[in-house]
């Protein structure tokens, strides 16, 4: 198992470090110069004073070299010019193009935000999405079926951004059964935090739960025509227990393979929620870096944080497959 | 191995052997499905008292299995049409509620299924999985529920039962996982033991141990057991009773020996010329029953066996496809029931069908006991 692991982390390490490569080479094969912006912002612009910001910026030296200053920044404090010259500590990430802070408090500053939501949301979607699967696939026929199938399934066919934005409008706004919405630090004050996140949650929570709901249906109605189950009941257990220990724990499996995905996709930041709930987190803070001029140290350290968790996501699922299914020997 | 006379001299108490544990009376299994309704068992009645064997014979289909299941309970109510009776010691099965039927699932009637593999849940281990049978039936703490299921493990002859207990069912092999799950089955000493084609899935040498195994528990708890086997060497050293079963009904039924020797009724000719012969010439083809089990959304009209039974142009005036036959006495008693139109089975069984199957025994078919053992070493090389 430890040996296992060893092994996953070296090839995310080796994901990791490949697509924060990409990302640099495909900057700088992009259209945009950040000189550019940098030498406008200060005035009149001529050919001979970009070229000296460029040669300030470093970005007249090879991808190699400045990757290789990235990577170093990284483990040592340097100094990062950017029109004037910044201090960054390590691990620096650079210094935002439009903020002009460094790129690493940035990011610890606004990932509270993010985090929170994502683990409200998911947790709400997983719990209620397995919940109401489950019962349909108990209920599977009955008016109760076809009408969570349906419900679920025209829900999930409004765009998300659509219903955010109406629960938003209506439910804040108009009739202010949410009186909060934004992130308050759940440090400085729980109960703001939970009252601002209480809406986006739900939000999320139920959008992503109609999907939880038909896809644990489906697995449940398989696992439910298992033989083990017709064993279970000839055993005389009850059939809630059937139900919920002997079939969804067989039928969980396929769920948490998708909940390691979509977690880490949450965690890496929602776009839509942050943007119209108005809530400081990174899918906010990556749009804002997406604005021309591209901010390029903000969009690869969305980028980075994206990949590491997306890496990470698919081996915390496969170790918590080996305890699900004990057929599954991690090696 | 064990000759199956034994099984038939076995003593059984005479106050128990005058009621039956389990009596099915006139059962019938339905199906509606969007295709039409699907007439799985139909008027079917047998019973079975305790400490003795009854085995139902017949191939994939026959409704062997449903009207078994429908002892338990085990059919989706809301997809099943049930009518009859089926008294499980005094209770009534049929309509019952599912607080009464989790009270003999386990307890009363336990069923050991046909392939251990999908039929025990991959994910607990064995020890959890009996231990869990136990505890529904027994106010017993986890401790020692556990260790209940290392005496019963052990009493099925795992060995290392203590250590193998916490093996899940994928790390067991395929008898181990048989005989675990037969330790589950009895683990609340059951009266009424279900075992549906309990040897299918395992191979020849452990399917000898499985079935002594299961004939020295019988002893011990002096259980009834159902053997559910397409297999007629199966029957023929387990059973005292024994049901033939085609298209959900029963065609011939009565005490296993005075049935093997004496079988009435064409399809189950078939099924004992099918067997094959291991003494005999390789190049001696297989006699298999022609054409396929008959369609239980539309049943051929008559005896459901007309289609494929070569001896209907016997019976007069196109009987057997106009007429379905009574399960009736034939003509060797009162416990051998038939259901067939032919008037002189025993003539033509003599003179036809042995001939073919067992030539060396033509002649010799008055003499019961050589004919016995014959039948006999038939049906076990079919194992």
């Amino acid at each position: 198992m430890a040996g296992y692991i060893a092994r996953r982390l070296v090839a995310a390490f080796l994901v990791v470090v490949l697509t924060s490569m990409f990302v640099f080479a495909l900057f700088f094969l992009g259209p945009t110069n950040p000189a550019a912006a940098v030498c406008n912002a200060n005035g009149r612009c001529t050919q001979e004073k970009q070229k000296l910001i460029e040669h300030e910026m470093g970005l007249d030296q090879s991808v190699v070299t400045q990757y290789g200053v990235f990577v170093k920044g990284l483990f040592v404090d340097r100094t990062v010019n950017v029109g004037a010259a910044y201090h960054c500590d390590a691990p620096c990430l650079g210094i935002s193009y439009g903020s002009r802070t460094e790129v690493t408090k940035e990011l610890t500053q606004l990932y509270p935000a993010t985090l929170s939501l994502a683990i409200g949301g998911a947790s709400l979607y997983l719990i209620v999405g397995v919940l109401l699967g489950s019962l349909a696939a108990r209920w599977r026929g009955t008016a109760a079926d076809r009408l969570l199938v349906g419900t679920s399934l025209t829900l999930s066919s409004v765009p998300y951004y659509l219903l955010a934005l109406v629960a938003w409008i209506f439910l804040y706004l108009q009739w202010h059964v949410f009186p909060e919405s934004g992130y308050t630090p759940l440090t400085q004050n729980p109960a703001k935090w939970f009252t601002g996140l209480l809406l986006p949650w739900l939000v999320l929570g139920i959008y992503g739960s109609t999907n939880y709901a038909r896809f644990t249906r489906g697995s449940m109605v398989d696992s439910l025509g298992e033989d083990y189950i017709r064993t279970a009941v000839a055993k005389g257990v009850k059939s809630n227990k059937v139900i919920f220990k002997h079939g969804l724990r067989a039928a969980i499996v396929p769920v948490v393979t998708i909940f390691g995905l979509d977690f880490a996709s949450l965690l890496a930041g929602t776009i839509f929620t942050e943007q119209i709930f108005d809530i400081q987190g990174i899918g906010h803070w990556a749009l804002d870096g997406l604005q021309a001029p591209l901010d390029f140290p903000v969009i690869l350290a969305t980028v980075l944080v994206s990949a590491i968790l997306v890496v990470v996501a698919n081996l915390v699922v496969d170790i918590v497959y080996s305890f699900i299914d004990p057929r599954v020997r991690l090696a | 191995m064990t000759d199956y006379m034994t099984a038939a001299d076995r003593a059984v108490p005479s106050d128990t052997a005058d009621k039956p544990f389990l009596v099915v009376d006139d059962l019938t299994v339905q199906f509606p499905t969007a295709d039409g309704l699907v007439q799985a068992v139909t008027g079917l009645s047998y019973s079975v008292k305790l400490g003795e064997t009854l085995g139902i014979v017949g191939e994939s289909g026959s409704g062997k299995s449903v009207s078994s299941m429908a002892v338990l309970g085990l059919h989706d109510a809301k997809r099943t049409r049930l009518s009859g009776s089926i008294q499980v010691g005094q209770t009534e099965v049929i309509g019952a509620s599912e607080q009464t039927m989790r009270k003999i699932r386990g307890s009363e009637v336990a069923m050991i299924f046909q392939d251990p593999l999908t039929a025990l849940h991959p994910f607990y281990t064995i020890g959890a999985q009996i231990s869990e049978a136990y505890r529904i039936h027994e106010d017993v703490s986890r401790a020692k529920a556990k260790a209940k299921a290392i005496e019963m493990l052990d009493r099925v002859g795992i060995p290392q039962a203590r250590s193998r207990v916490d093996d899940y069912p994928h790390q067991f092999s395929g008898g181990m996982r048989q005989r675990a799950m037969i330790a589950m089955s009895l683990v609340n000493d059951p009266k009424l033991l279900i075992a549906d084609e309990p040897t299918t899935a395992l191979d020849v040498t452990v399917q000898a141990q499985i079935l002594d195994l299961l004939q020295e528990l019988q002893r011990d708890f002096n259980s009834a057991i159902i053997i559910i086997t397409h297999d007629l060497g199966v029957v023929a050293e387990m059973a005292d009773e024994v049901l033939v079963m085609y298209g959900g009904r029963a065609v011939e039924q009565g005490p296993t020996r005075e049935l093997l020797v004496h079988p009435e009724m064409p399809y189950t000719w078939g099924l004992l010329s099918s067997v094959p012969d291991v003494a005999a010439d390789t190049d001696v083809a297989l006699i298999p029953i022609p054409g396929n089990p008959p369609s239980l959304l539309s049943p051929p009209s008559g005896c459901a066996f007309h289609p494929r039974c070569a001896h209907r142009d016997k019976v007069a005036g196109d009987l057997c496809r106009t007429e379905l036959p009574e399960l009736t006495a034939g003509v060797r008693g009162e416990a051998h029931l038939k259901r067939c139109h032919l008037a002189n089975p025993d003539s033509i069984y003599a003179t036809e069908v042995l001939p073919e199957i067992a030539p060396d025994l033509v002649g010799l078919t008055l003499d019961t006991t050589i004919d016995v053992r014959s039948r006999d070493d038939i049906a076990h090389e079919g194992q």
